[in-house]
């Protein structure tokens, strides 16, 4: 490798370069295991998972777990409401996130370390502590709040149709992604010259912001929405700690009955993770190529 | 840009977010602390002396043994994963491991104890493949738990600790051979002391994921393993004597004060490490 630098300038004279005193070959052994060794504790989990879903109990072959997934009690409703809740809550964190770094970036640079805090704390502060607090007041707002209007919040926001409560829940914990990939995409674009220009010519701030930074952001809300939707797919803590039936709620609810579409569900779940971000980073190689 | 209309007119943008996370995440964390300190209604410190007491101490220090066993293995076998990685010529292999840590460092909660079930719980396909379970196998216990916990805290090494194998610079390499050095001396003058930051980074990030795990856990092993995330999930759910509620919030709040200990290390580190390596 000494040789191959371009700081190094030796004169390469041709025929020494096999002649690599203390280099040998061994370094490619130790890769060789490494690599294999990972290969296996990496692979067999899933190859195992998938042949326990297909394996008949008269040793045959079948692929009845997979379809009994989509017949299994519960399946839709749960889907649909993990899906519902992740599209309430990726609205929700880039209405508050959006604006917020574009003002951080613009006027208000002192506010950045009061931000960076409120988008670290979820990250330091364990979920299960959290929901911990959050069943507290919602055990203990019935009886302090009787008498206000807040006690009628408090029941709404736990509906078991469409649980709101979750939905903040779930903001707060998408906050430090949403904000890291807002933060960086507005990084790589000139916002104070788009900004300046479109002022110039006479647009008003929410026409900067929406027809300006927004379409200049767009693989970076992209990422940030992706990464808060693989994060509320896989959410269990919480949802189950206040029961609500989530997806991973009713994945972990029939798993006592059904072993079979349990282990394939989660399968089909690791295949859905697995799409989502390989759309999110041809998203990013996009981006990047495109700038 | 000191134009103060400007000024406090985006100062107003802020303000949206801010007051979300104070009431939605301050107004629970509150209520947890005020809980912590309140039974039956009095001030008292009774709970949080309760949560450092038995099997409440055995569960907390259950999940900062079993974390910090995941954090250092996890931190060990990650880096030299990475360092296989790096110094691969094939851009395929890189990029493969790479997107593959990705996804697998997000492959968490329940699907990963399901699948690790399947592959070596009791009727695991591996587990009746070899006949493991003659032999005592049993995957439900604090080894399994590491085991599986390492599946998603490697990918999460590999990802943290790639771009600091990249920031070591080939002339450093080069500077230590020419003046005589051994690669074991290069490794140890040199590598380990620019890497150490983000290795101990990494280690920390670690350690804060299999400390806060839950779904895991509850999916797999039940409360076979003393692990205070199922303590505090138990008392939650109302397996508590009456009136000592607020022990989970007393937990939960032991648990913040590690977390948060772990966390004021790296805070300081990840500063230092991006100096040596831009």
């Amino acid at each position: 490798m000494a040789s191959l630098t371009p700081q190094v300038t030796t004169p390469a004279v041709p025929g020494t370069a096999p002649a690599r005193p203390g280099r040998p070959r061994r370094p490619r052994v130790w890769r060789g295991v490494v690599l294999l060794l990972a290969a296996v504790y990496f692979l067999v989990p899933l190859i195992a998972s998938f042949v326990f879903t297909v394996k008949a109990p008269d040793q045959g072959f079948s692929l009845d777990a997979y379809g009994e997934i989509f017949s299994a009690e519960g399946f839709a409703g749960s889907l649909l409401l993990s899906l519902g809740l992740g599209a309430a809550t990726i609205v929700i964190v880039l209405l508050l996130t959006l604006p917020a770094v574009v003002a951080v970036r613009l006027g208000a640079p002192r506010w950045r370390p009061v931000l960076e805090v409120v988008c670290t704390l979820p990250l330091v502060v364990p979920p299960i502590t959290f929901v911990a607090g959050i069943s507290t007041v919602l055990r203990w707002g019935p009886d302090y709040l009787a008498s206000t209007p807040f006690y009628q919040t408090i029941i709404a926001v736990q509906d078991p149709g469409f649980p709101i409560v979750l939905v903040l829940a779930y903001v707060v914990l998408a906050l430090p992604f949403a904000y890291r990939s807002l933060d960086a995409g507005l990084g790589a674009i000139d916002v104070r010259t788009l900004s300046e220009a479109a002022r110039n010519l006479g647009a008003s701030w929410p026409h900067v912001l929406l027809r300006v930074i927004v379409p200049n952001m767009r693989s970076a809300m992209a990422g940030a929405s992706f990464l808060t939707l693989a994060l509320v797919l896989g959410e269990f803590t919480i949802a189950r700690l206040l029961s609500f039936q989530t997806f991973p709620v009713w994945i972990y609810t029939i798993s006592g009955a059904h072993a079979q579409v349990s282990v394939a569900v989660s399968v089909f779940s690791l295949l859905i993770t697995w799409l989502l971000l390989l759309a999110l980073s041809s998203a990013g190689a996009r981006q990047r190529s495109g700038s | 840009m000191g134009d103060s209309r400007t000024g406090s007119k985006s100062r107003w943008a802020v303000v949206p977010l801010l007051v979300f996370a104070v009431i939605v995440f301050g107004v629970p964390m509150l209520v947890l602390l005020g809980g912590t300190f309140t039974r039956e209604g009095t001030p008292s410190a009774a709970n949080l002396t309760e949560s450092l007491q038995g099997a409440y101490l055995t569960s907390l220090i259950g999940s900062v043994k079993i974390s910090a066993l995941v954090a250092v293995l996890g931190g060990v076998l990650g880096t030299f994963l990475a360092q296989a990685v790096v110094t691969s010529r094939f851009r395929a292999l890189r990029e493969g491991v790479l997107t593959a840590s990705g996804v697998l460092a997000n492959f968490g909660g329940v699907p990963l104890a399901f699948a690790w079930i399947a592959t070596l719980g009791n009727s695991g396909v591996v587990t009746t493949t070899l006949g493991l379970g003659d032999h005592g196998w049993s995957l439900y216990n604090f080894w399994g738990l590491t085991l599986v916990y390492l599946y998603f805290s490697v990918p999460l090494m590999v990802l943290t600790v790639v771009p600091a194998l990249d920031g070591l610079r080939p002339q450093w390499r080069e500077a230590a051979q020419n003046n005589g050095a051994s690669t074991w001396q290069f490794w140890r003058y040199v590598g380990v002391p620019v890497l150490t930051p983000a290795l101990l980074g990494g280690v920390i990030l670690l350690f804060g994921g299999a400390f806060a795990a839950y779904a895991t856990a509850q999916a797999m092993v039940g409360s076979s393993v003393p692990l205070v995330t199922l303590k505090i999930a138990d008392a939650l759910t109302g397996n508590v004597l009456i009136g000592h509620e607020n022990v989970a919030l007393a937990l939960s709040l032991d648990m913040i004060v590690v977390a948060g200990l772990v966390m004021a290390v790296y805070l300081p580190l990840r500063r230092r490490s991006a100096r040596w390596l831009r």
